[in-house]
């Protein structure tokens, strides 16, 4: 099968690649997949404000996936949470050049950034618990 | 040492040299149709084919009246089991086969369930073995036919044949093999082994792609097939269409090196894949062998490289030409059938890569190659969260992933 050229360097130069500290409160994880169906990502935002000001991420899957996640590291980076949340999979179908059946791919990088979000946005309300109550 | 190093064997093989040489006469100024009786063009071809037919028979331990040309396996498998079924459903409408066929077989199969014949899929050992107990326990009165692979072509294991062909012959049922990996890699005979149907294929022992044959037995018992192709009346009637006289000498030949150089063929791959494994397993922990450690091919190894995705890892090996045991690079996203059958849970077979090693392989490849794997797999694995997982402690297989997507 033919890769593009974005995935082949996201491929072979990953950004962004590591782990944070999923106990700071101020990291948010997301891991979305299965090792059954092929795919597991993990990604991981540090929020500052409301502004990303770190993400890494760990991929198992095929090349595909793999660029996926890369790509969404680097644009979540500097963006506040409302943008990374507004990221759809059809724009990294488009800026890969994905095929159809590699669409999957796609979706679970977008799943990754908001399963992180979701994550960081929890601990946030279980530290403040009088904040959450009002 | 020219780049990429091949080690896709089992998916086809170079056409041998000799052998190319023995075919090129017949595309040219020996270009008689061989069913031509009139003329001496006509009979050069039939000499051609007379002296492949030999070959091939000796190969296999048949006589030369035994041999049916086909496209191929696939065109052979199909002979084979709807020619027999036809023939025989008066008998009984009951075929046994194996989750491990290859797909010419299990589609084929399908289809005849469509036609009203029940198919008992035998599930093999973890290995990826049939035994011939199972064998024994699924046949019934009215049993037709068993078909059965002799060397898989995704693990390379090898079934019991010449155990399963005494067990059909005492039960006086028919045993068609699927010997497309086996026949020129490991002793084959038709006779010893009880075998009554058998096909290979020329594009897997170094010889030309689009030309195969079916064997099939004359006596005790002798066989009968309903043709499927109508036409002209070639070969006994059981395949219609002018013969492939080219073809069919590139089968012949191929056949003949293939049995001269049987042995020395696999000492040769035997030795190149045990230095490929020896230096992977040296260099990297959670690899396993899938398919039968004894009982298999010397010339196929297929490893699941644990916690990096097959098709990851074969673009990280540009220098090396294999195929991933997962079938992500198809339009299926499913995990091989054969590993499944074999009961190898889906994530290791998303990891699964087949090495095939050949005559024309060597050490300075296999060398090669085993360092780019052994690189690649270093690399994805610090990539992979479920490596990270490990070397925290947690097991990913403990985990419920269900939930998660
Ligand atoms: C075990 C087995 N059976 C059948 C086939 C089909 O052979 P052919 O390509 O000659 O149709 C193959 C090869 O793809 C094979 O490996």
């Amino acid at each position: 099968m033919a890769y593009s050229d974005k995935v082949l360097d996201h491929y072979n130069n990953p950004r962004n690649v590591g782990s944070l500290d999923k106990g700071k409160e101020t990291v948010g994880t997301g891991v979305v997949g299965a090792p059954e169906c092929g795919d597991v990502m993990k990604l991981q935002i540090e929020v500052d404000g409301d502004r990303i000001v770190d993400a890494k991420f760990k991929t198992f899957g095929c090349g595909s996936a793999i660029a996926s996640s890369s790509l969404a590291t680097e644009w979540i980076k500097g963006k506040t949470v409302d943008e990374a949340l507004s990221i759809n999979n059809t724009e990294i179908v488009e800026e890969l050049s994905l095929p159809p059946v590699k669409i999957h791919c796609s979706v679970l990088a977008e799943d990754a950034i908001k399963s992180a979000i979701n994550d960081y946005k929890a601990k946030q309300q279980v530290d403040s618990p009088e904040e959450a109550s009002t | 040492m020219d780049l990429p190093i091949y080690l896709d064997y089992q998916a086809t093989t170079p056409v041998d040299p000799r052998v190319l040489e023995a075919m090129l006469p017949y595309f040219s100024e020996r270009f008689g149709n061989a069913a031509s009786r009139s003329h001496a063009f006509g009979w050069t071809g039939e000499e051609a084919v007379d002296r492949a037919r030999k070959q091939i028979a000796s190969l296999i331990g048949a006589s030369p009246k035994e041999i049916v040309f086909t496209s191929g396996s696939t065109e052979a498998i199909n002979l084979a089991i709807k020619g027999v079924a036809e023939m025989y459903a008066s008998k009984g409408k009951h075929i046994v086969t194996s989750q491990a066929e290859h797909k010419a077989v299990l589609d084929t199969c399908k289809h005849l369930e469509k036609q009203g014949f029940e198919v008992t899929y035998l599930a093999p050992s973890p290995t990826g073995r049939v035994s011939v107990e199972s064998v024994a326990a699924a046949l019934r009165e009215d049993t037709c036919l068993v078909a059965l692979i002799w060397a898989n072509n995704e693990i390379g294991t090898l079934n019991p044949i010449r155990e399963i062909g005494e067990l059909c012959h005492e039960r006086g049922v028919l045993l068609f093999t699927d010997a497309t990996q086996a026949a020129g890699k490991v002793e084959v005979d038709v006779a010893r082994d009880g075998v009554d149907l058998l096909c290979l294929s020329a594009h897997k022992l170094y010889g030309p792609k689009g030309i195969g044959c079916l064997y099939v037995r004359r006596r005790n018992p002798r066989v009968r097939l309903v043709a499927q192709m109508d036409g002209g009346g070639h070969e006994r009637g059981m395949r219609s269409g002018t013969l492939n006289v080219p073809g069919i000498v590139g089968l012949g030949e191929a056949c003949a090196l293939s049995q001269r150089e049987l042995e020395a063929d696999r000492v040769h791959t035997g030795a190149l894949r045990d230095r490929f494994e020896g230096r992977i397993f040296a260099a990297l922990d959670h690899v396993h062998l899938n398919g039968d450690p004894e009982h298999r091919l010397p010339n196929c190894s297929n490893l699941s490289f644990n916690f990096v995705e097959g098709e990851s890892l074969i673009m990280g090996v540009n220098d090396v030409a294999v195929s991933s045991g997962s079938a992500c690079t198809s339009a299926s996203l499913e995990p091989s059938h054969v590993l499944r059958a074999c009961g190898v849970g889906d994530d290791l077979a998303h990891s699964s890569i087949r090495f095939g090693f050949g005559r024309f392989t060597t050490e300075e490849e296999v060398d090669h190659a085993a360092d780019e794997v052994i690189a690649a797999v270093k690399r994805l694995r610090e990539l992979s969260p479920l490596y990270e997982m490990v070397q925290e402690g947690i097991d990913p297989g403990a985990i419920d992933w269900s939930g998660n997507h």
